[in-house]
C-alpha cells in the first residue's frame, strides 16, 4: 500500500481518458474533485490487490449516466460515497477497499473520490481494462461471478437497492432504469468482491498503468517530444492511422450513442481512408473499407498535437486525429472473453484478429 | 451606395477603414492612445479627411481585443457575486474552482449556491430556493456589489431559475448588472458559469468602453448605428454588445483572418498577422478561421467559446531586439511606444521595425539613425526572424505540401517573399489594415443550442433555425438576407425519448437604419 501524490491523479486523468478508447465521459470534473480534496489535505492511498486478505471485502464503484447530464449535475464525492455506505448497510458488512469499474474515463476517478470521503484504499485495477458500454462486459461476467446486489444513489435523498437480478441482462435493464428515473446520472455501488475474487477476476495493475501512461504524455509535452510516441512507447501500442475527421453520423439506439467517423488521411497516410464505427467507444476500424483493427484491443482516437484523448462525443469535423490500439487484458482475448466484448458483442460479424498477434 | 467603416482597436495601432460597396476607399493607421477613445477620434477625423464621404456611412463596426486584454493583464475588473442555482447537485465544485487563484482573488466578491436547477428533460431537479436568493440579494446590496452572474443546471434548457433569480435581483437590488449564464453559453455548468462570471466582471468596463466609442463617432459627425465584432466573425449593435464583452474576445485575429480572405479573395489559405506585439498564424476554411479542436482558456479560465485556432508568436514591429549577449527577438515589446521609443523615430530601444528599417525593407522614420547597425547583426537578426515564421508555418500546417500565405497586419514587412513549405507569399493592397477591412465586412449572427425531445429531426432543427434567427434579428440583421452557416446535431446517449441535441448558426447582412 502506497500514498498516491496529487501530480498522479493528474496522470491518471489523462491517461485513463486514453484508456476510456472514446468512451467512460472525460474524467475533468473527477480530476477537479480530487483537486479539492488534497488541498484539504487529503491523501488517497493505492493498494496491491495481492494485499487484500481472501475474505475481505471490496466495494466496485461507477458513476453510472449519460456523459452530457454529468456535465451539468456535477459529479461529488459524498454521493459517490454514499453508494458505498449503502451497500455496507444492506450487506451489514464493511469494505476493506474500493476499486474501479472501469479505468477508462471519469469512472478511474470516482474510486478515489469514495476512498476520500471513507477513508479506504483503492485496489490497483478495474475489471474493463478500458472503458465498456455494457455490464456483461466486464471480466467478472466472463468469470460468471454473481452481479447483485447493486446500489444505486441519487444527490437528493434518493437510493435504490437491485436485491436480486437474473442475469446481467435483468442487472442492467433495471438498473438503467432507476437511473434515468432520477435524471440519467446516478452513483453506483456494484455488487460486492472478495479479496479471492479480485485477485482471480480482476484486471489487475490497470490504475498504475493508466498513471504511467498520462505520465508519459506529460513528459513528453515538457519535453516537446510527441506525445503519442510517447504512448505507444509506454504501452507498447501500434499507431494504425493520421489524419482529419471528415465525417461523423451519430445515432441514438437502445440508450447507447452509435455511429461512424471517417477520417481523411494525411502525411504517410495520405490518400487513404480510415472509418471509426463506435457504440459509445470505439469498437472497428477500417482502413479502404477494411477491417484493420477491432475490440477489444483498444481502438484511441488522440488530437494529433496535444495527445489528449477524443471521446465519440466530442469528435468534430477538421479535427486532426491520430488513431492508435493499444494491447487489451488478457482475459478479454480468451474464447469467452471474445464472446463478451469481441466484435459480434457489438453487432459487426467479424472474427476477431487482434494487430498484435 | 452602401459605405460601411471599420476599425481595429489593437494595443498599438489604432485602423480605420472606409468601404464603398465592396471597394477600400480610405484607410488609416493611428498609434492606440492609451484611454483608447482619442485613438478612434484621430482615426476617425483622418479617415473623412482622405473621404469625407466616410461621414454618410451606413454603419460602423469596431473590433477590439480591450476586454481579452483586461482578463489577461487582470486590470479594470469589476468585483462580482456569483450565484449558483443547482443544489444539491454540485455542491463539491463551486463557483470559480477552477480559476487561477490570482485571478479569482480579484474577481470574487460572494458566492452564493442554492437549491433549484432542471433535469435534462425540463422537470425541476428540485424547487428554486426563493427565499435564499432574497436573501442573497439582500446581502449583495448591503455590500455594494455591482455586478452579479447566475448560472442555473441545464439552463439552456429551461432557464426559468435564472430569470427568477434576475427578478429578485431587480426588485432588492435594481442598480445590479446581471449577466444569466443561458444567454452566454451552452451545456456544460462550469464552462457556461465561467464565461458568466467573467462577463459579469467585465460588465461595467465594457459599457464605460462603448459608451466612449459611441462618443468618440458622434463627436466625429457619423450618425450611423455602431456595432461590436464578435468572435465569429460578426457583429452585433453596441447596445446589445456593451452587455455581452466575452463574445469579443477573440474578434481581433477573427477580422485580421477574414479581411485577409476578403482582400486577397483566397478562401483556403494561411494567414500571417504580425502585429507591433505578436505574430498570430492561423488557417482559413471557407474564408473563415479553422477552429480550435480544444476547451478554450482565456487568462487561464475554461470557456466553451469557439475561438480560431491561432498560433501566437512573440514577433512583432514592436519586439525588442536584445544584443547584450546572445541576440534575442522579443517577447518584450514597446508596443504603442514604437513611434517614441524605436531607434528610427529617435529612442533609444533597438526593435525589429529598425531592423527592418536597417535592411531596407521598409522606409520609416529616420534610416540615418540605424545606418551604424552591424550588418552582421541586420543578417543573423532577419535570419532568426525567418525561422521564427517557418516554424511557425510548419506547426499550422495541416499537410506536408505547399501552402499560399497571405501576410496581414502593421508588420507584415516583415514576412519574407520566399519561405520553406510556402507556395506563395500573397502581399495585398491594404494588408496594414486587414482587420478594420474584416470588421467593415462583418455579418450579423445568431445561434441556438438545445436539446429537442420526441421531434423529428427535421422539427428540432427548423424549430432551432426559427430561434437563431430571432435572435439575429434582435442583434441587427435583416431578416430577408439571413442564411443558415452550421448545423449540427447529436443525437444523446442514455437518454430515454428521441433525445436530439440541435446546434444552429445563422448569419445575416445588417438591416439598414430607416
Amino acid at each position: 500500500m502506497r500514498p498516491v501524490a496529487a501530480e498522479e491523479i493528474e496522470s491518471l486523468a489523462i491517461g485513463a481518458w486514453i484508456l476510456g478508447t472514446g468512451g467512460g465521459g472525460s474524467p475533468y470534473l473527477a480530476l477537479l474533485n480530487m483537486r479539492q480534496l488534497y488541498r484539504r489535505g487529503v491523501v488517497c492511498r493505492l493498494m496491491d490487490a495481492a494485499e487484500l486478505a481472501d475474505d475481505d471485502l471490496v466495494a466496485v464503484v461507477s458513476n453510472m449516466g449519460a456523459p452530457l447530464v454529468g456535465q451539468e449535475r456535477l459529479t461529488d464525492p459524498k454521493t459517490m460515497a454514499l453508494a458505498v455506505t449503502m451497500m455496507e448497510e444492506y450487506l451489514g458488512r464493511k469494505f476493506q477497499a474500493v476499486m474501479s469499474l472501469e479505468i477508462g474515463g471519469g469512472n478511474s476517478i470516482q474510486p478515489f473520490m469514495a476512498a476520500a470521503m471513507l477513508d479506504l484504499p483503492v485496489v490497483d485495477g478495474d475489471c474493463m481494462g478500458r472503458a465498456f458500454p455494457e455490464a456483461q462486459m466486464t471480466s467478472f461476467a466472463i468469470h460468471d461471478l454473481r452481479m447483485y446486489p447493486l446500489t444505486l444513489a441519487d444527490v437528493r435523498d434518493n437510493a435504490v437497492v437491485v436485491a436480486r437480478a437474473a442475469s446481467w441482462k435483468w442487472m442492467e435493464r433495471i438498473s438503467r432504469k432507476a437511473c434515468v428515473e432520477v435524471g440519467s446520472i446516478a452513483s453506483t455501488c456494484k455488487a460486492p468482491r472478495t479479496g479471492k475474487e479480485i485477485k482471480e477476476c480482476a484486471i489487475l495493475g490497470s490504475t498504475t498503468k493508466a498513471i504511467g501512461i498520462g505520465r508519459a504524455v506529460q513528459a513528453a509535452r515538457r519535453a516537446h517530444r510527441d506525445p503519442i510516441d510517447a504512448v505507444l512507447e509506454i504501452a507498447a501500442g501500434v499507431k494504425i492511422f493520421s489524419g482529419k475527421i471528415h465525417d461523423i453520423a451519430r445515432r441514438t439506439t437502445e440508450g447507447f450513442l452509435r455511429g461512424t467517423a471517417t477520417i481523411e488521411g494525411l502525411d504517410a497516410f495520405r490518400g487513404h481512408t480510415f472509418s471509426l464505427g463506435f457504440q459509445n467507444e470505439f469498437a472497428v476500424g477500417w482502413l479502404d473499407g477494411l477491417p484493420r483493427v477491432m475490440t477489444p484491443d483498444l481502438i484511441c482516437v488522440l488530437d494529433t498535437v496535444s495527445g489528449d484523448a477524443i471521446g465519440t462525443e466530442t469528435l468534430r469535423y477538421g479535427q486532426r486525429v491520430t488513431v492508435i490500439a493499444l494491447p487489451a487484458p488478457p482475459i478479454l482475448l480468451t474464447p469467452k472473453g471474445i464472446e463478451h466484448v469481441g466484435p459480434r458483442a457489438f453487432g459487426y460479424d467479424l472474427d476477431f484478429r487482434s494487430v498484435f498477434a | 451606395m452602401r459605405r460601411r467603416i471599420g476599425i481595429d482597436v489593437g494595443g498599438t495601432n489604432t485602423d480605420a477603414v472606409l468601404l464603398e460597396e465592396d471597394r477600400v476607399a480610405a484607410a488609416v493607421k493611428t498609434p492606440t492612445t492609451a484611454d483608447v477613445t482619442t485613438g478612434i477620434t484621430r482615426a476617425l477625423a483622418a479617415l473623412v479627411d482622405q473621404a469625407p464621404g466616410a461621414r454618410l456611412a451606413h454603419a460602423v463596426m469596431i473590433g477590439t481585443t480591450h476586454f481579452t486584454n483586461a482578463v489577461v493583464q487582470r486590470r479594470d475588473l469589476g468585483r462580482v457575486a456569483a450565484v449558483r442555482i443547482g443544489l444539491p447537485s454540485g455542491a463539491s465544485l463551486p463557483p470559480f474552482v477552477d480559476w487561477p487563484e490570482d485571478l479569482a482573488d480579484l474577481v470574487r466578491a460572494e458566492v452564493v449556491m442554492l437549491e433549484g436547477g432542471h433535469e435534462f428533460d425540463g422537470r425541476p431537479l428540485v424547487p428554486f430556493d426563493t427565499r435564499g436568493m432574497r436573501a442573497a440579494a439582500r446581502r449583495i446590496r448591503e455590500a455594494g456589489i455591482r455586478s452579479v452572474a447566475i448560472a442555473a443546471v441545464f439552463s439552456p434548457l429551461n432557464a426559468s431559475g435564472e430569470e427568477e433569480a434576475a427578478a429578485i435581483l431587480r426588485e432588492e437590488c435594481p442598480d445590479v448588472a446581471v449577466t444569466l449564464s443561458h444567454r452566454l453559453g451552452r451545456i456544460g455548468l462550469l464552462e457556461r458559469e465561467n464565461a458568466a462570471l467573467l462577463n459579469a466582471c467585465l460588465i461595467e468596463l465594457a459599457r464605460t468602453t462603448t459608451r466612449a466609442f459611441t462618443q468618440a463617432l458622434r463627436a466625429s459627425g457619423i450618425a450611423a448605428p455602431l456595432y461590436l465584432t464578435q468572435n465569429d466573425g460578426t457583429v452585433m449593435l453596441a447596445e446589445v454588445a456593451e452587455a455581452y464583452p466575452v463574445y469579443s474576445f477573440a474578434s481581433g485575429p477573427t477580422n485580421s483572418m477574414r479581411g485577409a480572405a476578403f482582400l486577397s479573395k483566397r478562401d483556403e489559405a494561411l494567414v500571417i498577422d504580425v502585429g507591433g506585439t505578436t505574430t498570430d498564424i492561423g488557417s482559413l476554411r471557407h474564408g473563415f478561421p479553422r477552429e480550435a479542436n480544444n476547451v478554450v482558456e482565456i487568462g487561464g479560465v475554461r470557456t466553451l467559446f469557439r475561438m480560431p485556432d491561432l498560433l501566437s508568436l512573440g514577433l512583432g514591429g514592436g519586439s525588442m531586439v536584445g544584443t547584450t549577449r546572445a541576440l534575442s527577438i522579443g517577447p518584450a515589446s514597446v508596443g504603442y511606444r514604437l513611434t517614441e521609443q524605436g531607434m528610427v523615430f529617435g529612442g533609444d530601444v533597438l526593435t525589429v521595425t529598425d531592423i527592418a528599417v536597417a535592411a531596407g525593407l521598409i522606409d520609416l522614420g529616420d534610416r540615418a539613425r540605424v545606418a551604424s547597425l552591424p550588418a552582421a547583426l541586420v543578417t543573423e537578426a532577419l535570419a532568426r526572424i525567418r525561422a521564427m515564421i517557418e516554424e511557425g508555418v510548419d506547426r499550422m500546417k495541416t499537410d506536408a505540401g505547399e501552402t499560399p500565405l497571405i501576410a496581414v497586419g502593421g508588420g507584415s514587412f516583415l514576412v519574407p517573399p520566399r519561405l520553406a513549405g510556402v507556395s506563395e507569399v500573397l502581399n495585398v493592397p491594404h494588408q496594414a489594415v486587414a482587420n478594420a477591412v474584416g470588421a467593415a465586412i462583418a455579418q450579423v449572427s445568431g445561434e441556438v443550442d438545445q436539446i429537442f425531445q420526441d421531434l423529428s429531426r427535421d422539427e428540432a432543427i427548423a424549430r432551432a433555425r426559427r430561434a437563431a434567427e430571432d435572435k439575429a434579428v434582435a442583434a441587427g440583421a435583416d431578416r430577408a438576407t439571413i442564411n443558415v452557416v452550421e448545423v449540427e446535431d447529436l443525437p444523446l446517449a442514455y437518454l430515454p425519448g428521441n433525445s436530439l441535441r440541435t446546434r444552429v448558426r445563422v448569419v445575416g447582412e445588417i438591416a439598414r437604419q430607416p
